[in-house]
């Protein structure tokens, strides 16, 4: 008896912010701006402008995801190296910029990236020729590696954390040179962690608006901005909500994959 | 409103469908409060020489709406909250605190950043603002349907200074002139960077904005209504055109246009021209005055002009409307008479720098800026400008439909 009560307010919360609004969403985007059931909203992802833009997107979720995946497998075998105290540390400085707000990081990526930005005057100052990869994908793949970086890391690292040296140790006994422990060894058993990483990066970078918007100059169209245009500037939420439902296909499709590979729950990120 | 009873759950819905889009639902108006932050600091040099001759002005008329007051004791007494909701950089923010001092009113300011941003929150009613300020076709669309007050123009006697050729203008939106006051208007035009564009490249007409010499240093409107306007323009057709064939054409305009655009942007316009990022950039009229002062307090060593095309641009209007589900109509009609005193008015468009409409201000105005073409063109300028009209929920969707195929390309 005791137990159930306590989850009251959990589920509370849980009918009031997601169950409804999901309700809502799929009422939406089943229903056509007149009222009455309609596949229409749906089926509007068949539209080249659409399926180009989650064609797109995926693409440069795909690629962010792993540029963060070779960026931070071998960030987090160093950090298991360091030992708890060091370490520690090290994922206390690089989780440090999170505590400031996402927008602001993103607009700063504006400053350096733009022509006369920092980084150009940087590059113009040694004669170097200028980097011209502002408003283009290249600037978006940026933004979304250095925003979700940090959700790689650490379930990669938490993983790598629990391998015990000693199976470690073993495989040197056993002949197994650097490589072949990370292959036959460290890999396998940080599939959890991979796996979640893998998915904290890739919903976020495939659903964004933000990144692309401020550093695509409005010019590459995301599947993100696209539901975010249909919200706020057309006002029709009945196309917003079925892309919505269209893109959730693909987030369940990844939390499926996550759910397959991390039934121990390991790979969690806090 | 009527079909969206339950307003509250609909918001609701509408930040976890953006949740579920974008993990940062405040994205937009994020943006606009940061940028707030960022050129207020800029502004403030202006608005200080203003401050003197504002608040001497400021305490006769305080007492002189004291004595209205007491005069008409039938009136509701004011007092309370007003919500307000008007685009971002577009008030001196002194002109709020003598609101409120004047009046006792508690004034929530808030700010959007486009006319289709802000329509979805009035019809939405989640939050009930008092007075908006939109432009012409948006008013237009507000009152068709049926979202905005009729005023009472007994509580606004300084409508009287406005001047009656913008009354007349605005009868193209509201034609009775019952539901707005016009606030600011000017025109949109093209901004280029003196040291950036030769001589004898100077822009004159929209199509220079297809010239291949300039890729990469173009800065286009992100809002479709302004963008498809550049590209009917340049075609001779109506900037309110609904034809399908013309808007086809318009289309691929935009779509040739694209790799020369360095950017599609609203606000940045500014900054960006300021800190020559672009060469050239459409831009409101009302923007012009401010960048050339920050260009020479900063010591920058090129020029930024402004040109008004020859085939004819947009003139807008924007006003202040009283939403049909505002709590503090009274209030809010005092906000609107308070815009409308000339030496507010004056106040206002020396920070703001958006011409005015009100003949109060424009008087008192130095004579190099009354005759400020770029700021205040004459009929023979204008000759080629429309106002925008709302065309009705399928052209919306034709527009915004077309201009995806822009983005997406």
């Amino acid at each position: 008896m005791g137990k159930k009560l306590l989850a009251g307010p959990y589920l509370l919360w849980m009918v009031a912010f997601t169950v409804i609004p999901l309700a809502l969403i799929v009422y939406y985007g089943f229903t056509g701006v007149g009222g009455g059931f309609t596949l229409a909203n749906v089926a509007a992802i068949a539209r080249p402008e659409h399926s180009k833009a989650l064609v797109l997107s995926l693409a440069l979720s795909m690629v962010s995801t792993v540029c963060c995946l070779v960026l931070a497998y071998p960030l987090a075998m160093v950090l298991r190296g360091r030992g708890i105290g060091k370490g520690s540390f090290i994922v206390f400085i690089f989780i440090l910029p999170m505590w400031m707000n996402f927008l602001l990081r993103t607009m700063a990526w504006q400053t350096l990236l733009e022509k006369n930005g920092v980084i150009n005057a940087f590059l113009g100052f040694f004669g170097l020729p200028k980097l011209q990869i502002m408003n283009t994908p290249a600037a978006i793949v940026l933004g979304m590696v250095y925003n979700f970086l940090p959700f790689m890391v650490l379930p990669i690292y938490n993983v790598l954390a629990k391998i015990d040296d000693d199976t470690i140790n073993a495989a040197a006994d056993l002949g197994a040179n650097f490589f072949q422990t990370l292959l036959r060894v460290w890999f396998p058993l940080s599939l959890p962690g991979v796996i979640s990483g893998i998915t904290m990066v890739f919903v976020p970078s495939l659903t964004t608006f933000v990144i692309s918007n401020l550093l695509g100059g409005s010019k590459i169209l995301l599947i993100g901005n696209v539901i975010e245009q249909e919200f706020t500037k057309s006002g029709n939420w009945h196309m917003g909500s079925g892309l919505s439902m269209v893109l959730m296909v693909f987030i369940m499709a990844s939390m499926l994959l996550l759910a397959k590979y991390d039934r121990g729950g390991e790979g969690t990120t806090f | 409103m009527k079909k969206r009873g339950m307003s509250e759950i609909v918001a609701v819905a509408a930040a976890v469908a953006l949740a579920v889009s974008g993990l940062v639902g405040c994205g937009g108006s994020g943006g606009a409060a940061t940028q707030a932050a960022g050129t207020s600091g800029a502004g403030a040099g202006a608005d200080a020489s203003a401050a003197g001759q504002g608040s001497a002005s400021g305490e006769g008329t305080a007492a002189a709406g004291a004595g209205t007051a007491a005069g008409e004791s039938a009136k509701p007494q004011p007092g309370g909250e007003l919500y307000v909701y008007n685009w971002g950089e577009y008030i001196d923010e002194d002109v709020i605190d003598m609101f409120e001092d004047e009046t006792g009113i508690q004034v929530i300011y808030d700010v959007f950043e486009t006319n289709e941003e802000m329509y979805p929150v009035i019809e939405a009613g989640g939050v009930s603002y008092d007075v908006v300020c939109p432009s012409d076709y948006m008013i237009q669309k507000m009152i068709e349907n049926n979202l905005l007050a009729k005023l009472d123009f007994s509580n606004i006697p300084s409508f009287d200074q406005i001047d009656p050729r913008f009354v007349e203008d605005s009868k193209s939106f509201d034609p009775d002139n019952a539901y707005s006051v016009p606030y600011t208007w000017g025109t949109v035009g093209i901004l280029y960077n003196t040291s950036l564009v030769p001589e004898d490249k100077a822009p004159t007409k929209w199509a220079d904005l297809w010239d291949e010499s300039f890729k990469g240093e173009i800065l286009m409107q992100d809002s479709v209504r302004d963008a498809f306007m550049v590209a009917l323009k340049m075609l001779g057709y109506s900037l309110n055109s609904t034809d399908e064939k013309e808007l086809e054409e318009a289309k691929d305009l935009l779509i040739a246009q694209k790799p020369l655009v360095q950017a599609y942007v609203i606000d940045q316009v500014r900054d960006k021209m300021i800190g020559g990022e672009a060469a050239i950039g459409v831009i409101y009229s009302g923007e012009m005055l401010y960048i050339q002062e920050e260009v020479e307090s900063l010591g920058l060593d090129y020029e930024l002009e402004y040109v008004l095309p020859e085939e004819g641009s947009n003139v807008w209007i924007d006003a202040w409307v009283v939403p049909a589900n505002a709590k503090n109509k009274y209030n809010a009609e005092l906000w609107i008479d308070f815009m409308c005193r000339p030496e507010i008015a004056l106040k206002n468009f020396e920070y703001i720098t958006y011409s005015t409409p009100n003949k109060g201000a424009f008087d008192m105005l130095d004579e190099d800026l009354q005759t400020n073409k770029a700021l205040f063109p004459d009929a023979e300028a204008l000759k080629n400008c429309e106002v925008f009209r709302y065309m009705g929920p399928e052209a919306d969707e034709l527009y915004n439909n077309l201009w995806k195929e822009v983005k997406s390309n």
